[in-house]
């Protein structure tokens, strides 16, 4: 199987060509201000190489993300709450910025509805005050509508029923439910329903122009928009979720870094300019965070990865007395500012570069640093990188680590906790080859009462099978690669939270379509 | 009397985080409800239990429930304030102010909610000085007074009371069941107490420690100094340990959240382990095995770091962490404040040692006798006067 994957990060558009394990090719270029030229001219790059027939294109993206947090290409949307008469003091919008919310708020409408936890609804819907709502929002012209229940990852019904509604009175509607995307927490889920719906008509319009893209490029291949979970959902529904695209990029890179290892349980670090990011692979696919995520301002819960990102890179400044690597790096005007290039700082490259690690600019430059200032700034970022790894790790046992980003040298060959370090071919692309990888996934995050444990677990992933396959995952390949399970503190009856997510390869009838 | 401007607002609910000694919820969904108050033009007045009078009548509020359920239903102020004047028309008087049971976590803020609406002050004080987890954890059950009545309002409309009980345990038991049925989230008003009683058995200045405590750990953020070493100064606390946490392991048994964390040490604390038991709030420390704090003795384990509180729920492997102690309200520390929340309250089969007693006290073992407290000269959050009822 042949695929493309393009992996658009804030520096540079990385595109490779996968056939089957292989790289068959790679390209760099840098990001453009409208993203689509960038990735016209990777995937230009990637066609010219004699691409062939290729079977699906992946791309991941930052343009959804960047869009909130500069604030463009917002529309306004229409919030519509179901659960009158509870939590009428904090309606929707309310933990916003105001600035962001001054774009974004149309109209706040609540209305009578919701669930309890134990599933029985909080007040009947009120179908009636959800039709006003509707007729209210079209008569100030507003098509981006976000609608949330309480507790509707229990029980989705009600929005449901509301979006039935709404669509009667406004046809051209563009919905977002809350219970397609998030978790239990009203706000943050609410928010991300807000976040999405705010951000439709520029998906539709992106995804339109990737495809255009693929066309002008003569690929005929279905094209797919990674997630945050580092699996992929396909265009159109791309173009219905964008916030699920938000965070693909460190995503990719690890996905990218497990399969160009085939390493499937380890940690990653990948190093850049500024920064490092550890992150860990639990099956392939990176563990999530499981806490509140803050989105140009606005509390969400995503699925996120777990990264810990520290100021350490090749680009990071090393200061003598006392003996410091980072924060402040020289970034990308490396070239003008190391020493090794004839510059006047001193980064971790050029420390580098006089131990021996990294071939890179006038080693010459370099020769007069004391060796114990070399030793020390290596022995320090080490140290860095060492409590950055075991911060990331679960419990005491070793595991191997697997080293990625054009940072990747100052990563020692041993670390304490560290069974093997790990460094493959292509690091440099393993984002858009992660991009390229991807498979589909299903989630399910939801309270189960009056089961066992075991029970409830195995309801948890009969549903996220269920979910997998609707989103275009063949059943024969699923695999569950994420449970959790919460006690919860206060309820009744063993109340138990699940999470459970797994994932499939594409199905082929998917990709025809 | 002082108006609470936004400012102290916000340092109260970092304070109560912190005071919520691991449980007690996030105050946030509080902080927010107060901010929308305030931009509202609300204001509130903060009144010193010393400015009560003795037949003055004072609600004692809190919101009941499941942290989780509080997620998805949120707080509302009006759903508070409804709670306290379903208690005075029950009582047929109206109250002077409003207190709250607990000033850790996010019920340290809940009498803020319901005083916006009803215009009242709200008194410096409060019943645990910190957060726990059962009706009879308080400073009023210590002091043996009534436990009733009780008012509890879902706002559908569902209003209850718990007229009569026999007991702290009993209304815990009713109040506890009729919360469940409302859907795991109810406010409640709980039994009033008079301007003697608050004067006598309440735990005072809390909210001002608070807001102090919330003030000193934003400063020191802002300065880039050392946020711990704020607390500590602020509150007179005790450095316990400095690790990262090797294991966490959580249960829920009778509808608490129960569980162990287990402590590396790291820097001073280097070679060492420290074990930590909670039931929702922090309940006991071990180093190296050997009783090293416990409740009463008010439990912080906080982001070496950032100095935020790290609650209960959310610790996890990994996580760089020191163990403070800050000291216990003089109340609890009495044999009969230390039956009622000692370690054996907690199952722990514990003679009860503060940290901040000298190590000589220790020999005694035993329980601290309410005259010896009396000559303790570092008490604070003293009540006026520690005779019986």
């Amino acid at each position: 199987m042949r695929r493309i994957g393009i992996d658009v990060g804030g520096t540079n558009t990385d595109a490779v060509l996968l056939d089957g394990a292989r790289v068959a090719f790679a390209t760099k270029t840098p990001t453009t201000a409208d993203v689509l030229t960038g990735v016209r001219t990777a995937l230009g790059a990637v066609s010219a190489s004699g691409a062939g027939e290729v079977q699906a294109v992946m791309i991941g993206t930052t343009h959804f993300v960047n869009a909130v947090v500069q604030r463009r290409h917002l529309a306004r949307v229409g919030a519509l709450r179901l659960g009158l008469p509870a939590a009428a003091s904090l309606p929707p919008f309310c933990d916003w910025p105001e600035d962001l919310a001054g774009i974004v708020r149309g109209q706040v409408h609540m209305a009578e509805g919701g669930h309890d936890y134990d599933g029985r609804p909080i007040m009947a819907l009120d179908e009636r005050a959800v039709a006003q709502a509707a007729r209210a929002m079209r008569a100030a012209g507003i098509g981006c509508v976000a609608v949330s229940s309480i507790f509707s990852p229990l029980d989705p019904s009600m929005e449901d029923r509301a979006a039935d509604i709404v669509r009667q009175e406004i046809p051209e509607v563009s919905i977002t439910l809350s219970h397609d995307l998030g978790r239990i927490g009203l706000l943050e889920r609410e928010n991300v329903a807000l976040l999405n719906a705010c951000l439709t008509p520029l998906a539709r319009h992106t995804v339109r122009a990737f495809e255009q893209a693929l066309a002008a490029a003569g690929i005929a291949a279905p094209l797919f928009v990674t997630q945050n979970d580092g699996t992929v959902i396909r265009a159109e529904l791309a173009a219905r979720f964008p916030v699920l695209s938000f965070a693909s990029g460190p995503t990719n890179s690890m996905r990218g870094a497990a399969f160009l290892t085939g390493v499937k349980d380890a940690l990653v670090v990948d190093v850049g300019g500024t920064t490092s990011d550890v992150g860990a692979l639990r099956h392939g696919f990176p563990r999530e965070a499981n806490a509140v995520v803050q989105v140009g301002g606005v509390r969400t819960l995503f699925r996120m990865p777990d990264l810990l990102s520290f100021g350490l890179g090749g680009g990071s400044l090393v200061t003598e007395w006392p003996l410091a690597i980072g924060p402040v790096s020289v970034g990308y005007r490396l070239p003008d500012r190391a020493r090794i290039f004839g510059g006047p700082d001193l980064t971790a490259s050029d420390i580098a570069v006089a131990a021996g690690r990294l071939a890179l600019g006038d080693a010459a430059r370099v020769a007069d640093l004391p060796s114990t200032l070399v030793q020390d700034a290596l022995a320090l970022a080490a140290r860095m990188l060492e409590e950055a790894v075991d911060r990331m790790k679960t419990d005491a046992a070793e595991v191997p680590l697997l080293a990625v980003g054009g940072g990747a040298f100052l990563v020692p060959d041993r670390l304490p906790g560290i069974s093997a370090l790990l460094r493959p071919d292509h690091a440099a692309v393993a984002n858009a080859v992660g991009a390229a990888i991807a498979q589909v996934s299903g989630e399910v995050d939801q309270v189960f009462q009056g089961l066992s444990r075991t029970e409830a677990l195995d309801e948890a992933g009969r549903i996220a099978r269920a979910r997998a396959v609707e989103a275009g995952a063949d059943p024969r390949t699923l695999m569950l690669v994420d449970q959790e399970d919460l006690p919860i503190a206060y309820l009744p009856g063993g109340a138990l939270r699940v999470r459970a997510r797994v994932i499939g390869d594409i199905a082929s009838g998917t990709v025809a379509g | 009397m002082r108006d609470l401007s936004t400012e102290d607002v916000e340092a109260l609910a970092v304070g109560a985080w912190v005071l919520g000694t691991g449980g007690g919820g996030s105050p946030y969904l509080g902080l927010l409800t107060m901010r929308r108050l305030y931009r509202d033009g609300a204001r509130i007045r903060l009144m010193p239990p010393e400015d009560l009078a003795d037949d003055d009548l004072v609600a004692v509020v809190s919101n009941m429930g499941a942290p989780l359920v509080g997620q998805e239903r949120l707080t509302d102020s009006r759903n508070m304030a409804r709670a306290v004047t379903l208690m005075e028309e029950y009582l047929g008087r109206e109250f002077r102010a409003i207190m709250s049971v607990e000033i850790g976590g996010n019920n340290g803020i809940q009498p803020m909610l319901a005083a916006a609406h009803l215009n009242k002050p709200v008194v410096d004080a409060d019943a645990m000085g910190r957060a726990y987890p059962e009706a009879q954890m308080t400073s009023f059950a210590v002091g043996g007074l009534k436990p009733w009545p009780l008012s509890m309002v879902d706002p559908r409309g569902v209003e209850g009371i718990v007229a009569r009980v026999p007991s702290w345990t009993w209304m815990e038991r009713l109040s506890r069941k009729m919360c469940v049925e409302v859907g795991s989230i109810a406010s409640t008003c709980k039994a009033p107490r008079t301007g003697r009683e608050v004067k006598d058995w309440g735990i005072h200045h809390t909210t001002t420690q608070a807001i102090a405590l919330g003030q000193a750990i934003r400063r020191a953020q802002r300065e880039h100094r050392d946020p711990i070493q704020a607390i500590l100064d602020a509150e007179d606390g005790r450095l316990l340990f400095r690790g990262k946490v090797a294991d966490i392991a959580r249960r829920t048994t009778e509808g608490f959240l129960r569980g162990t964390a287990a402590l590396d040490g790291l820097e001073d604390s280097r070679g060492r382990r420290f074990d930590l038991a909670f039931q929702n709030e922090w309940a006991v420390g071990w180093e190296d095995g050997v009783p090293r704090v416990m409740t009463p003795d008010l439990i912080c384990v906080l982001d070496t770091v950032s100095g935020e509180a790290i609650g209960t729920e959310t610790l996890r492997y990994g996580q760089r962490v020191t163990v403070i102690a800050l000291r216990a309200p003089k109340i609890f520390l009495s044999q009969r404040g230390l039956e009622h929340v000692g370690p054996r309250a907690f199952g722990y089969d514990l003679d009860f040692h503060s940290v901040f007693e000298p190590p000589d006290a220790r020999s005694a073992g035993g329980d601290t006798s309410d005259a010896s407290l009396r000559g303790d000269p570092e008490a604070r959050r003293t009540p006026d006067r520690m005779a019986s009822p």
